[in-house]
Order: structure tokens, then sequence, then C-alpha cells
């Protein structure tokens, strides 16, 4: 049998619509979002390449590491669910699944109210206005450490400010970071100043989108500052809201570097969150098999929390044609 | 004919002659710039009186010698060029390879593509403490198998893994779709290849979106704490804040010592955010937009 002519062999990825024929400008203008295989992988290969090496390829690499014992050492030995039983029976695990929770369940709203009052505030025409956003804004430019190493000293228990402004106040001196009670406290402070800027520039934005004729309809029918706020503005911010949530709890269940800079996961655990233990079993004690195991929790934890942002995306929120 | 009297509005009884906002606002952003201001004040400080309480509000007595000491008790100038390097590498590349892929992903077809998209967008719901574990791994097999110098310990550790985004593809792509495709047909009918139109035609439309993504980058890069800490052990690769956190486990409750460093590590950061303050205000603004 003779072979088919080479137009027949080729296969259907490899159909131009620019061979059909037509006009010659037609046919040029097809030709441009023609099939063009080794210029689109010459063009998406190398960050392709970057992105699976060391974003796609860990994800798989994570869960085959959580049914092994490993070290950092070459050779893990498979152990099956080994690694979870022991992280069902761990208490510390329980621990730092409750402390980055209860981190969370407090830097989240705080984080969210101190930025939609401070926009708020600052959505006007005003002297010194830029001065005022400024002063939100540049917490942004403060890195992580910088931020922790101010509030070491801020709240240090013999010597700093804050315990000095609560003796004005007539209250005893506090341990701070000191206190298993007060520690994680004390972590929420520093970032939720940390995240200020972030948050104020997020409402500021959302904020002047809303049209200034619904406010204006509203103080028309005689509506008070505070009704205003809580039925047209809280509304109208609602997307930026559910941003800001989803945001902001993404990042309060990775909290590292404050606990890692402020208290090494301590007074006696009190700090120790999810991500610090990872770290500590990982790269401390080089348990790198139960590491990964911990780590699918922040993943589960991270992908429920992206799909709630999907589903209340679609049912809650204002949108704006 | 009476004149009807004008409704007349009673006068208040007290009149502020500014803005009333100005009450709320200026305390508030007294307290946000305090922490700044309270760091500066402590790396002036002696020792003696940074141990002082109640605390010294005025010092006595300035001690500027807190800088150069701070600065020539560890290699400052070494970490901040480390960071330097690290951080506008790190920003090229992203731009370099985020076009190009972005613009693959926008423009061109090919076979596998939607695939492609799909596994890289898959990464961008994955936390990056999930993967740093098996990322050391390839970072350490790499240094040892394939290039020293993006091993353990070496600043190309810092770089490679963060070279390309799929945040950063996927942002420019969406960037790419929403520019008008006559410009692109005309220069292709005028036969021009690709890699011409998107340097001639796309990325000279796109600055806006550059801007953004680099300043992003760049802030990410900057402040990054956890992947320099699990990579860089030696001084020799160290950026800022590594540099700075070791220098604090140093040198613990020397305050003025530290504070003064942590001044120096801040500085350079503010410049740069002063000079380029409204692009980083309109990039994060983009992050939250670009959601909602």
């Amino acid at each position: 049998m003779a072979s088919p002519p080479s137009t027949l062999r080729r296969r259907w990825w490899h159909r131009d619509p620019g061979d059909v024929g037509g006009n010659p400008a037609g046919r040029a203008a097809r030709r441009f979002v023609s099939s063009e295989h080794v210029g689109g992988w010459a063009f998406a290969a190398p960050a392709a390449v970057i992105i699976v090496l060391f974003g796609a390829v860990p994800i798989v690499w994570s869960i085959v590491l959580s049914f092994e014992q490993a070290s950092f050492s070459p050779g893990g030995k498979f152990v099956g669910l080994a690694n979870y039983r022991e992280m069902v029976h761990d208490p510390t695990v329980r621990q730092a699944i409750a402390h980055t929770l209860e981190y969370t369940a407090l830097f989240v709203p705080l984080t969210m109210i101190v930025g939609m009052l401070l926009a708020v505030a600052m959505n006007r025409k005003i002297r010194f206005i830029s001065l005022y956003r400024t002063a939100a804004y540049v917490t942004m430019a403060v890195s992580t450490i910088n931020e922790a190493l101010i509030f070491l000293w801020l709240f240090d228990p013999s010597y700093g400010i804050v315990n000095y402004v609560a003796s004005l106040f007539g209250l005893p001196q506090q341990p701070f970071l000191n206190s298993p009670s007060q520690a994680l406290g004390v972590i929420v402070v520093m970032t939720v100043w940390g995240w200020t800027g972030f948050a104020v520039i997020i409402y500021l934005a959302a904020l002047q989108g809303i049209p200034q004729t619904v406010l204006d309809a509203a103080a028309m029918d005689g509506a008070r500052p505070w009704a205003t706020f809580r039925r047209i503005t809280v509304p109208m911010l609602s997307p930026a809201s559910l941003f800001l949530a989803v945001w902001l709890t993404i990042n309060a269940l990775q909290l590292f570097d404050e606990v890692y800079v402020s208290t090494q996961g301590g007074p006696v655990g009190a700090t120790t969150v999810i991500v610090y233990y990872i770290y500590e079993q990982g790269f401390q004690y080089f348990n790198i098999g139960y590491a990964s195991a911990i780590a699918l929790i922040l993943l589960i934890a991270t992908l429920v929390v992206t799909a709630v942002q999907f589903r209340a995306g679609r049912r809650y929120t204002h949108y704006r044609s | 004919m009476t004149a009807v009297p004008l409704p007349q509005r009673r006068p208040r009884r007290f009149r502020l002659r500014f803005n009333p906002w100005h009450l709320v606002l200026a305390p508030v952003s007294v307290i946000l710039v305090f922490p700044f201001f309270w760091m500066l004040i402590t790396s002036l400080e002696t020792q003696p009186e940074s141990l002082h309480f109640p605390p010294v509000l005025t010092p006595h007595q300035l001690r500027p010698a807190n800088y150069p000491d701070a600065f020539n008790a560890a290699p400052f100038s070494h970490f901040f060029v480390n960071s330097i390097v690290v951080a506008v590498v790190t920003v090229i590349c992203n731009l370099v390879l985020c076009s190009l892929a972005g613009y693959a992903f926008a423009r061109m077809r090919f076979f596998g593509r939607t695939t492609l998209f799909i596994v890289l967008m898959a990464t961008l719901m994955v936390p990056f403490q999930v993967t740093m574990i098996p990322q050391f791994l390839i970072e350490k097999w790499l240094g040892v198998h394939v290039l020293a110098s993006v091993g353990i310990n070496h600043i190309g550790a810092l770089i490679l893994p963060n070279a390309a985004t799929a945040f950063g593809v996927f942002f420019l792509r969406q960037f790419f779709k929403t520019l008008p495709l006559e410009y692109e047909e005309s220069a292709r009918v005028d036969g021009a290849r690709r890699l011409t139109v998107l340097w001639r035609i796309v990325l000279p439309l796109s600055l806006p979106a550059l801007a953004t993504l680099a300043a992003l980058t760049f802030l990410d890069s900057w402040n990054s704490f956890l992947w320099p800490l699990l990579v860089v052990n030696s001084q020799d690769g160290m950026t800022l804040p590594i540099g700075l956190e070791t220098f604090q486990s140093a040198h613990a409750t020397q305050w003025p010592l530290l504070m003064a460093a942590n001044v120096m590590s801040l500085v350079p950061m503010l410049i740069v955010f002063f000079a380029a303050q409204r692009y980083f205000v309109r990039s994060v603004a983009a992050t939250g937009l670009g959601g909602a």
C-alpha cells in the first residue's frame, strides 16, 4: 500500500487555517492566530520549566515524602500512613493548629476593621491628607524582620515604652512576649500594624469606586452619616472585603517570620504556629517526611479558603456593572 | 410690600477653624508612625539610657556612633549588596520570562497550551511553605550536580526558584489580552516576527503592567525571609533580613545598636518607596481590584 500523501498524515494540531486560501490579507491575519507550536513552546518554556520545577514538582514530591521516613540525606523509607498516624496523636500539631486559627481569627478581622475605618476617614480631600495617607502606606515598606525588631523593643517587658504608657494608666508591668497568654496577642498587634498600609490601599481604591451620586441620594433622603456608612459604604465595599479576608487569611495561615524573630515558638510553645512547626520538624529535627505530612494540613486549609472565596464571591458580594 | 425675611441660619455656637476630621486623622497618623519614631530615637541613645525605666523620651546625650558601630559589627554592606543583586536580578528575570510566557498564552496557539496553563495556575494555590522542603532538595541537587552557583549557600539559590512566577505569567497574560489586536496584526502582515511584535508593540503598550509586576516582585524579594533562612547559612550569601536577624541574636539587649542596624536596613526601602509611592500604591490596588 502506498503511503498516504503527506498532507493527510498531518495531525489535527497541525491544522493551519491560513492554508485554506482566500484573499492574501485575510490569510495573513488568520495565520497570525494560527498554530505556532515551536514558537509558543519556545516562548513559554523558560518560565514553565522554572514554575514546574519549583512549583508543581514539589507538590507531588511533598505528598510522596509525607508517606516516607526521610531526612536530608538520600534514601527515604516508605512507611505508609505512619506520619499521619503520628500527627493525629501529636499534641503539638493540635496546639499549632489551634494557635494558627486563634491568630487568624484575631488578625484578619482586626486588620480589616482598622483598614476600613482608616480608609473611610482618609477618603476626603482635606489639607495634609496625602501626609495622613502616607503614614498608613509606609507600613507596607517595612519588612517582617524590621517590624518584628521594632515591636520587640516597643513591647520589651522591662524597658519597653508600651509598658511605660500602660503604667501611666495605672496598669502593672506586663510580661508581653514572655507570657504564654500574651505573646500571640503581641504578634497580632505587630502584624496588624504591618498590614495596615495594604488594607488601607485596598479599601481606598474600592471607596473611590463608589459613585458620588449614590451618596448624594442618601444625603438627600436625610440619611445620617452612620446610616450611610452601614447601609451604603460597607455593602459597596464587600468585594474589597472579600478579597482582603481571603488574602489576609491565606497570609495568616502562613505566619512565620515574626514568630521566628520574636519568640521562636515560645514561651512554652504558646506561639508555635503551623509553619513554625513545619520548620522545626523539617529543618531543626530533619524529619522531612513528618514535616511534609504536617505541611499538607496547610495546603488543605488554603484550598478550603480559596474554595470558600469562589462560593462567597458568587453569592454575597455586591458587583458593580 | 414687605420684604420677606430670608431664612437665617442659626449661628453655631462653636465653630472649628479646621476640618474636624483632622482631630481623628492626626492622632491616628502619629500612632502609625510612632514605631518608626521610637526606633530612630533609640538608635541615637546611649546603652545605659536605653536600659532605663521609665524610658528616656529625650536623650540627654545623642550617640550617632551607634550607626558606624552597628555597621562595623556585621558585614551589612555585604548583606545590602546581596539583597540588591537578588532583588534586581529576580525582577529582570520575571519581566523577561513572564512577558514571553504571558504573550505565548495570550496570543499564540500551540499544542498543550491549555494543559500547561492549568498546571502553572494550579501552583498559584499552593503556599510556598508546603513545597519548601522539596524545593530545598531540588536546589541542593542542582548545586551539586548542575551548577554550584545555584546551590545551597549561594545567592543563585535565592534567585532561581523565583525567576519566574505563575502570578507574573497570569498577570501579564491577562493584561496582554486586553490590548487591541490590530497593531500586532498589521505588524505581522508587514512580516514582523513574534519577538519583534512583542518587543516593539506589546511591551511598550504594557508599561503600567510591567511596572506593577516589577514593584511587587521587588517588594517580595527584598522582604523574603523564610527561603533565605533555609538556603543560606554563611554570611557570604546572606541578604539583609537574614543578616539583621543574625545580628539581633548576637546583640540581644543592645537596643541602640539593634535599632541603628534596623534603621540602616529600612532606609533604602523607604527611599525606593517614597520615590515610587504612586507605583507601589497602584500595584497593591491593582491586586485588589483584579480580584473583585
